[in-house]
């Protein structure tokens, strides 16, 4: 399936149908990993992780193994991990939710014992019914064979889990608004310092907050030891990461590929990959990471999938997500819809934030439907450098978290790749792509 | 008078059972409510506040954040179109436009015989399969405007019961049992903290 050789870590199960049932989980190495975690002392588990150098998965690629190391040491602590996954053309968790949520209650639990938490909850975006059903399922399966709960199988060690639904709140998949959410509270993000949950966290007590696919990603670690994943990938993007392939390729999906060793390239158009763009046209741009991400076009199409190659060349991995806009693509008509995705997600704690998303998306909406003004463009990046000051990347941020930041990148990537297209969009009353 | 049904009661405490604070149950408090009741009535919302130990106001206040909870009557279908960017460049507004043309209501109403509600949504994380459509929740993947006709039809006629429940439940699941490890742990450790917290301040 890859371009490489690497193997598949995360999705190695998923091509039987039974692939999220205990049955199938225990035939195929499940739970081997905590097995060999619990007779290890929880030190060397964390000393593993770090040596796999694991970049958390979620969007901002911290290291995981660093996180666990910050958590404050206390009598009462916590694991959350955020299965809120809701930016734009993202659905890589989504798949290992639905298709292998043993893997993620591994992670946990492995991940539990190495923190030494004993309480750990799991927050499944509201959204994912099906998700959740088979969450619950896993979880009443792991207590029954002795994964979970008291004395883990015979180790003394022991873990609650709890899988929480969300309610539908984008903002809900930022840390802090998890950790309000959880508490049963709006999700408005807390402000940072001084409520960095590795220090105040779930009910004001130090908690590690991973993503989903960083969990799933746990057990082959400990099982293959630290070392072997981080011999896949390159510098500091090690291991497999799955990326979700949507937009106009021929293959829209879920692929695991080798990190900085596979391009965009490859990504979209290998024949065992995206396949390339719908009926064979010219690819217009592609969104890297999530929606939040500044857009790439065709010269970047050669950059490695990896989180720094990314990050120098001016836009980031972020969510794994990779959108594809073909030639008959309007790019005001993308960009406005991502802008009003952020003006209908913002929490409206911030001013620039919730009014700048708003004012973004009405310029916007005027330009594509035919009431653009000249002096619009302008307003425009005005608008957007209220928001982040100086419209550069990595961003600058006004607001007590990078919603408000998320908002600018697709617009001035839009701007500035596609001036021309705009004007045309003012000067003819309307967009020439209907 | 409890507005919940016994069962539903003491599912309620269950639920508050596995939290170590009260509020946290607030949200699935509210999924529960609204799988009872198919939206989340002011009733429900007041027993809630006193399940959980907070105002009726601050209950409704929390509830309306969320997109997935309702203070006002729905349809027993939820029928939601994502918009967003990875539907949008294959067909999502068309689609969109056929939904309020087949079901005869916009974006955000009812229909007359209370069976649809139709809504315009944000991703809903199935971006390989354009234009994404969920009804209750359930990933429906129909994608032409055909396949569309066909679904309603289904749901019309009553098909589809076992994959698509009622509106508001979201896990058919029942958790066997409350927490294993023992809850008065965490409040003896908190305390224990605290009172060796006090020693060293002393």
């Amino acid at each position: 399936m890859a371009v490489t050789d690497a193997p598949r870590i995360v999705t190695a199960r998923l091509d039987h149908a039974d692939s999220h049932t205990l049955e199938r989980y225990l035939a195929t190495g499940g739970y081997d990993g905590l097995r060999k975690a619990l007779g290890m002392t929880p030190a060397a588990v964390v000393a593993e992780v770090d040596a796999a150098s694991l970049l958390g998965r979620g969007g901002a690629g911290f290291p995981a193994g660093r996180k666990w190391s910050m958590l404050k040491k206390d009598p009462v602590t916590y694991l959350v991990v955020n299965g809120d996954e809701s930016e734009p053309a993202t659905f890589k968790d989504h798949l290992l939710i639905e298709r292998d949520p043993h893997q993620i209650l591994e992670g946990v639990i492995i991940s539990a014992y190495a923190l030494q938490v004993t309480q750990a909850f799991i927050y499944l975006r509201g959204e994912f019914a099906l998700g959740l059903e088979r969450m619950e399922e896993a979880l009443n399966d792991a207590y029954r064979h002795g994964a979970v709960g008291e004395d883990i199988f015979g180790s003394g060690f022991s873990l609650d889990i709890v899988v929480h639904p969300g309610a539908g709140a984008y903002i809900c998949g930022e840390e802090t608004a998890l950790l309000e959410s959880l508490e049963g509270k709006r999700g408005f993000p807390r402000i940072k310092p001084p409520f960095f949950p590795a220090v105040i966290g779930l009910y004001g007590q130090p908690t590690v907050v991973n993503n989903v696919e960083t969990m799933a990603n746990i057990p082959w670690i400990v099982t293959n030891g630290g070392a072997a994943f981080a011999a896949l990938g390159e510098g500091r993007s090690t291991g497999t990461r799955l990326f979700a392939l949507a937009g106009h390729v021929r293959n829209p999906g879920p692929y695991e590929v080798e990190m900085v060793k596979t391009t965009f390239r490859d990504l979209i158009y290998a024949p065992s990959l995206g396949g390339g763009v719908r009926e064979d046209r010219e690819l217009k741009a592609f969104v890297p990471g999530g929606v939040s991400a500044p857009w790439f076009g065709p010269k970047q199409l050669d950059l490695p999938l990896g989180q720094d190659e990314v990050g120098a060349a001016g836009s980031m991995l972020g969510s794994g997500s990779v959108v594809v806009m073909d030639e008959t693509t309007c790019a005001v008509r993308a960009s406005w819809r991502i802008t009003k995705f952020f003006f209908r997600e913002s929490c409206g704690q911030c001013t620039p934030c919730r009014e700048g998303s708003g004012w973004l998306e009405r310029i916007m909406y005027r330009i594509e439907h035919g009431g653009g003004r000249e002096e619009d463009l302008d307003l425009l990046m005005d608008v957007c450098d209220n928001i982040s000051p100086g419209v550069n990347w990595p961003p600058q941020q006004t607001t007590i978290c990078v919603l408000g930041p998320s908002i600018p990148p697709s617009i001035a990537a839009a701007i500035s790749m596609f001036r021309d297209e705009f004007l045309v969009h003012i000067k003819d009353g309307g967009c020439p792509f209907d | 008078m409890s507005h919940f049904t016994t069962t539903n009661a003491t599912r309620a405490r269950q639920l508050i059972a596995l939290y170590p604070e009260p509020r946290s149950a607030l949200l699935p408090l509210c999924h529960l409510a609204q799988e009872q009741d198919g939206w989340l009535r002011p009733e429900a919302m007041a027993e809630i506040a006193e399940l959980v130990g907070v105002t009726a106001a601050e209950v409704r206040g929390t509830a309306t954040f969320y997109d997935m909870l309702h203070t006002e009557p729905i349809g027993r279908y939820l029928v939601s179109v994502c918009t967003n960017i990875a539907c949008i460049l294959d067909g999502a507004t068309e689609l969109l436009a056929h939904a309020e043309e087949r079901l005869g209501v916009r974006v955000g109403a009812t229909t007359a015989d209370g069976l649809f509600t139709l809504e315009e949504s944000e991703c809903l994380a199935d971006c390989d399969h354009p234009p994404c459509v969920q009804v209750n929740h359930r990933f429906v993947r129909t994608t032409t405007a055909q396949k569309f006709d066909e679904l309603i039809d289904e749901l019309k006629a009553g098909g589809r019961a076992e994959e698509i429940p009622p509106h508001g439940t979201l896990v058919r699941i029942r958790r066997n049992g409350g927490l294993r490890v023992e809850p008065q742990r965490i409040e003896r450790e908190r305390a224990r903290a605290a009172s060796s917290a006090g020693e060293r301040a002393g």
